[in-house]
């Protein structure tokens, strides 16, 4: 895995006050995101957040923990393994990927939730700006 | 969100960015002046009788002190068998209902099967749990499938009941006292239809959040029976019957219509 992309996966964790800041190197990115302000980190956000963000994350956890306390270690494993390889199967980033294979794996092809309806990034208001995009993905921002 | 650029696409489903500006916003308008959701501060009950369900349910949607809607149809359509009766934040409501009732009908057409309350009621009850009650619905069910009547209410963190009469909304302590004194089991069907009428009437008589017209849905093995408006409240307000002003003169003037031209499309049907 390059190490250089690693703060972009980093991004998906809600701020904490004082602890890694949003920018390069660990300092604060003034030009994007403005000066610092613990305020602004303490402020209550919606008490649905952070559940709401690690929804899909613990679900697959406990599914995969009972699954194997039934079943062994196998089952969980190989399906981990099709989840990773499903996974991959990506557009480039300002691009939207159907993830149909994963869709498919996890079960959400048979089922209409609030994911679907609201808020759907093909028809998102905002365009991201190809080669910033690329960029930021590949850590090289 | 105020940035022109964004460095990853957003992700689906609800978005909590608004959610600082909001607290900020309420402390602005301290003395509680904030717009306030639609609700339908309701009466809604359900009765199980000898051939299936009966639902009832008041129709006035109230949003703050003001009645928003006078006609408001407050039992929703889940599958050909079940219904629903919905009571809270009228949005959240008809969403939950109707998004209910989509996956019911993707279940069935992949399984071929028809839907049993059970089920609904599963997916209810994990919706609502997963958003810990913001999402303000209480709902009866009820519906008539291959293991029976039945009759559930899920309450808005996700607790289920099953009983065989219920009574939900702000006026639900009325109409439970009519439905505790006088419910049997294995009723018939006019005993049942006149016990959901007298309770919803309770409801509307001793609850200011409840009102108008009642409506009432038989739920049997046969067929779906949606009555509404079962009664119509006594104190309407069409002063003016149709026929109260007198028709002086009528002139009527044909349109003359000619064909210019006339194009036939042939369907590609495979």
């Amino acid at each position: 895995m390059n190490t250089r992309g690693l703060r972009s996966q980093l991004k998906d964790s809600v701020p904490v006050a004082g602890l890694c800041p949003q920018g390069a190197y660990g300092v604060q990115d003034s030009l994007r995101s403005g000066f610092t302000s613990v305020k602004n980190e303490l402020l209550p956000s919606h008490p649905l957040e952070l559940s709401e963000k690690n929804f899909m994350l613990n679900q697959d956890k406990m599914n995969f923990s009972s699954l194997r306390n039934i079943q062994g270690l196998h089952a969980p494993l190989k399906l981990q393994m099709e989840y990773r390889a499903a996974r991959q199967i990506q557009r480039l980033p300002f691009l939207q990927s159907s993830n149909l294979a994963l869709d498919t794996l996890r079960g959400n092809d048979e089922s209409i939730g609030f994911e679907d309806i609201l808020n759907d990034p093909t028809q998102s208001e905002m365009m991201g700006e190809p080669h910033m995009m690329v960029e930021y993905k590949l850590g090289l921002m | 969100m105020a940035l022109s650029n964004v460095l990853e696409t957003p992700l689906p489903g609800f978005n909590f960015d608004n959610a600082a500006r909001n607290a900020a916003l309420e402390g602005l308008y301290d003395g509680g002046q904030t717009p306030k959701p639609m609700k339908t501060g309701t009466t809604i009950a359900g009765v199980v009788f000898k051939d299936g369900v009966v639902l009832g349910a008041d129709t006035r949607a109230t949003s703050g002190e003001v009645v928003a809607d006078k006609m408001c149809s407050k039992i929703h359509y889940i599958a050909p068998n079940i219904y629903c009766c919905g009571a809270g934040t009228a949005a959240d409501t008809e969403k939950t209902t109707e998004l209910l009732s989509s996956n019911l009908t993707i279940f069935s057409q992949t399984s071929g099967r028809n839907p049993r309350l059970v089920m609904a009621v599963n997916i209810l009850q994990d919706m609502l749990y997963r958003y810990h009650g913001q999402i303000g619905a209480s709902l009866i069910l009820g519906g008539v499938d291959c293991t029976g009547n039945h009759l559930y209410t899920v309450g808005p963190y996700g607790s289920v009941n099953k009983m065989p009469y219920l009574a939900m909304g702000s006026g639900d302590l009325a109409a439970l006292g009519i439905l505790e004194d006088r419910y049997q089991q294995d009723m018939e069907l006019d005993t049942a239809k006149e016990l959901v009428r007298v309770a919803i009437h309770a409801g509307i008589m001793n609850d200011l959040a409840s009102g108008n017209n009642i409506d009432i849905c038989v739920i049997t093995r046969e067929g779906v029976d949606y009555i509404r408006p079962y009664q119509e409240s006594e104190y309407k307000d069409s002063r003016y019957r149709p026929g109260t002003t007198p028709v002086l003169t009528k002139k009527v003037v044909p349109l003359k219509l000619e064909v210019v031209q006339e194009s036939v499309q042939q369907m590609e049907t495979i």
